[in-house]
């Protein structure tokens, strides 16, 4: 008896250990895509800000919806029309133990934004922008007429520290180069995680920054190992190599489902997949009568066609089939609940015989020829979508081709491929993930008028234009006021997709996760992988 | 001999420099990877200035003269994806390939050799047969298959090895090497098996075609004859007839081992050369792509001048003479 006892409290004991063991955990991660770089103004490119919010901290912080949060800075506000004040956080700490203030926000900003060597997309949020100390811990920061971003804007650069030294010429890049970074010496956050070691295509490794002022790092250790390959990635997840992985392939959800020692998660992204069609020019290239013939007056412009083209696609089908249930229709550029969506906006209903009977009112009875365009290796199952959308059509009387590239051909010959500079293609499917989390970046680059000088309609392939779309856009734009700048986008959306159609948007994706029992993700709308997401079940 | 090995580096330079024109203006002809490195936000301005600001908005023999005269100080230029010389980055990832290379190597000459030369020997007994039948197979399965069913079995289902990735490295003559650690050993088996697999089954064949055809020649006969013991036989008679053929293909075999184990690499997650060109070609990383292939034709000019010389070594009758023709 008193064996028996002495050997059940041996396993109290070492069941204690090994529940406080737990509360140290290490978590291995495994990830699509890796960064491409540590320094953090290098690439303004997803996996990259991904991996940055970990070490590094922003003004402003954006949680798993995107709804922006108190970062380095605690509040803002506008002090005029075309002035903001940022109030920065006291008594934070970087990594290295020096104090963060204002001037490290100029350091950071002023190298950001003249960046010289690099895929320098930061300058996006910094210009146009005069930023002035005012004390330690305050910032103005100025414009030259209103500008209701600045704190989405001020939610994108990441924040380094001035006393970071590198191996670099002292007047390119602040002396810091993409080296230093990469090797650590000049990884110096504010951010929950320290680095520790990169080895490229192999794993980065973290551990908890001590110095981090908000609530501690829950994992010991964070070792994320890029997997690109998705069966491999499954593989190494179901074989406990890694505690979770990110971009479960559609095609595997349901048998991972059932899977007992997997644990799904998947939350609603801000990625829209959209159709673009040629609206501007007559003679479009991949638009032919029935016969293959080049049309003289262009189908596309007519909005009665493109309605009808919305209606002859079944999202519904799409959703099911296509995406195994992981996206939800889409009427518009955002899914509910992010800033500047329309109530009204709802995803087009499967209507064959209304397609039918606008396309006849619109003077094409019998429908005419179309070739549609997409990618095949960037969004989910892209390829499938453009085939199921060319049967789609098919069936409803425009029978359609379908021709898919790699993205790297692909994106530069839908921008730019055709005759003096123009888009190439007439059709197009393409994807759009507002990584500001609100729609005027969505409606300022796809739904206003192409206009290089100015910046707008960037990416408006279809080169969609009506004066009341630019119009409402450029109110927007310039109005601080958020429930009137809401209502002013949600405006523009229901003009430039409800009344004109032009875009037809499809679906929404949705995002997938996969941990080991025990664990969840708290899925992110900006599809960002990071260790302060994953959860501890219970 | 030394006037041969100088010539045939100067054929190298020339192979080289036909080579960079070649990628580079297929590449160029592609396209620039602006449209894929640039976030959604930027404005046309953005654009224009990244364009610029990689060189690309200059014609292409201006691109190409300024490559080269940086090519000729040494510098094959910046990757435009990772902001590190191209050069690096690839010698970087070499010491990982080589490892899997030469392990895979290894396994073809370790298990190929002496089960062709069993099959050759005994070509009728059940063994052989099964060794022959098996070599088809290791011909015929597809990589990428073969390597997801190897990670399914011996890491999902039995839970004996890792599923990918290097492992625990060590520093070994400069450069990282995973082979000297028990945990990077059995992060090293799966892959470098997975890619011996074909190299084995090409080492069965040849080496019994080699057996096959030698063991009924005069020389051997005669050596039995003068009661020569059959290990002697076997181990120098027949083993060094035989290998000429299959030390040129196995070098050859090498060269790929090293430049296209893309697939293995890819599918166990192997931090190696053939993963980082694949994803500079998705991303059009065109430093990273014209130095890859150069350093890779270069390679193989090297090997193919090593199994010229071992040859000679090999087989008196090769002589390596700088042919006039």
């Amino acid at each position: 008896m008193i064996r028996h006892m002495t050997r059940f409290s041996v396993a109290l004991v070492v069941a204690a250990v090994v529940s406080t063991a737990a509360w140290a955990e290490e978590i291995r991660i495994g990830i699509y895509s890796e960064p491409s770089s540590m320094d953090p103004h290098f690439h303004n490119l997803g996996p990259n800000n991904a991996f940055m919010a970990q070490v590094f901290g922003r003004l402003v912080e954006m949680d798993h919806k995107q709804k922006l949060q108190p970062g380095l800075a605690v509040s803002w506000k506008t002090v005029n029309d075309t002035t903001w004040e940022f109030k920065l956080r006291k008594g934070v700490k970087f990594s290295d133990g020096s104090d963060f203030t204002a001037d490290d926000v100029l350091f950071s900003f002023d190298r950001a934004s003249n960046y010289v060597g690099g895929n320098s997309s930061f300058r996006t949020y910094l210009k146009g922008k005069t930023f002035k100390k005012i004390d330690d811990h305050t910032i103005h920061i100025s414009t030259e007429s209103p500008y209701p971003l600045m704190p989405v804007d001020m939610a994108q650069p990441h924040i380094i520290s001035d006393s970071a030294t590198g191996t670099g010429k002292a007047d390119v890049n602040k002396g810091l180069a993409t080296k230093d970074f990469n090797q650590g010496t000049a990884m110096i956050g504010t951010g929950p995680y320290k680095f520790v070691e990169w080895k490229k295509g192999d794993r980065i490794v973290l551990v908890p920054n001590p110095t981090y002022f908000g609530t501690k790092a829950k994992w010991s250790k964070v070792t994320i190992k890029p997997i690109p390959s998705a069966p491999a990635r499954v593989a190494a997840l179901l074989a406990g190599d890694v505690d979770m992985i990110d971009n479960v392939p559609t095609t595997d959800v349901e048998r991972l489902k059932k899977n007992k020692n997997v644990v799904l998660s998947s939350g609603i992204s801000n990625r829209v997949i959209y159709l673009h069609m040629d609206q501007y020019r007559d003679g479009s290239p991949f638009v032919t009568d029935r016969d293959g013939k080049p049309m003289a007056k262009n189908p596309l412009k007519d909005v009665r066609v493109r309605k009808a083209i919305s209606k002859m696609i079944n999202r519904d089908a799409i959703v099911a089939r296509v995406m195994e249930g992981l996206a939800i229709p889409a009427g518009q550029l955002l899914p509910e609940g992010f800033f500047g969506v329309s109530p009204n906006l709802k995803p087009e209903k499967f209507d064959p015989e209304g397609a039918k009977k606008l396309l006849a009112e619109a003077g094409y009875p019998n429908g005419f020829g179309l070739t549609i365009h997409g990618p095949n290796n960037r969004y989910i199952n892209d390829a499938k979508i453009a085939e199921v959308i060319a049967q789609m059509l098919t069936r409803g009387g425009i029978p359609t081709k379908v021709v898919t590239m790699p993205k790297s051909v692909y994106f530069k010959r839908a921008s730019k491929g055709g005759k003096d500079g123009q888009p190439e293609f007439s059709f197009i499917l393409v994807g759009w993930g507002s990584g500001t989390g609100e729609a005027s970046s969505a409606l300022k680059s796809l739904l206003t008028t192409h206009d290089k000088s100015k910046g707008f309609g960037a990416s408006n392939r279809g080169r969609f234009s009506q004066e009341g779309v630019d119009k409402l856009v450029i109110e927007a734009l310039a109005t601080v006021d958020d429930p009137k700048r809401q209502g002013l986008l949600a405006k523009a959306t229901e003009l430039a997709i409800g009344t004109h159609q032009g875009i037809i948007p499809l679906h929404y994706q949705v995002n997938t996760w996969a941990t080991r029992p025990g664990l969840k993700y708290r899925a992110r709308t900006d599809e960002r992988t990071i260790a302060m997401d994953v959860l501890k079940d219970n | 001999m030394s006037v041969y090995i100088i010539r045939r580096l100067l054929q190298a330079i020339v192979v080289v420099v036909a080579m960079s024109i070649i990628v580079f203006s297929g590449v160029y002809l592609i396209g620039d990877p602006v449209d894929i490195l640039i976030s959604d936000d930027a404005d046309q301005e953005d654009r224009q200035k990244l364009i610029e600001s990689l060189g690309l908005d200059k014609p292409f023999h201006i691109q190409y003269l300024t490559f080269v005269a940086r090519a000729l100080e040494g510098d094959l230029g910046d990757s435009f994806i990772f902001n590190e010389p191209a050069l690096l980055l690839i010698l970087d990832r070499m010491p990982a390939t080589l490892e899997l290379a030469v392990a895979s190597l290894l396994m073809a000459i370790v298990f190929g050799i002496p089960l062709g030369m069993w099959a050759g020997l005994k070509p009728d007994s059940f063994f052989s047969k099964s060794i022959m039948a098996g070599s088809i197979l290791g011909f015929s399965l597809p990589t990428f298959w073969v390597g997801i069913m190897f990670i399914m079995i011996f890491a999902v289902i039995m839970g004996w090895l890792p599923s990918g990735g290097r492992g625990d490295t060590t520093e070994f003559l400069g450069m990282e090497v995973s082979f000297l650690t028990w945990d990077g050993l059995s992060h090293l088996f799966l892959p470098a098996l997975n890619l011996a697999l074909l190299k084995i089954s090409l080492a069965i064949r040849l080496t019994r075609a080699g057996t096959r055809e030698v063991i009924h020649q005069d020389y051997i006969k005669f050596a039995r004859a003068k009661g020569v013991s059959t290990r002697r036989v076997i181990l120098v008679h027949v083993l060094k007839n035989i290998l000429i053929p299959v030390i040129t293909v196995m070098g050859l075999e090498f060269g790929s081992l090293i430049a296209f184990s893309v697939v293995t690499e890819t599918v166990f997650s192997w931090p190696g050369m053939g993963k980082l060109i694949i994803d500079s070609i998705n991303l059009l990383d065109r430093p990273v792509i014209v130095a890859y292939l150069m350093i890779i034709v270069f390679m193989f000019i090297i090997i193919n001048l090593v199994v010229d010389l071992m040859y000679s070594v090999l087989d008196p009758r090769v002589r390596l003479q700088d042919v006039k023709s």
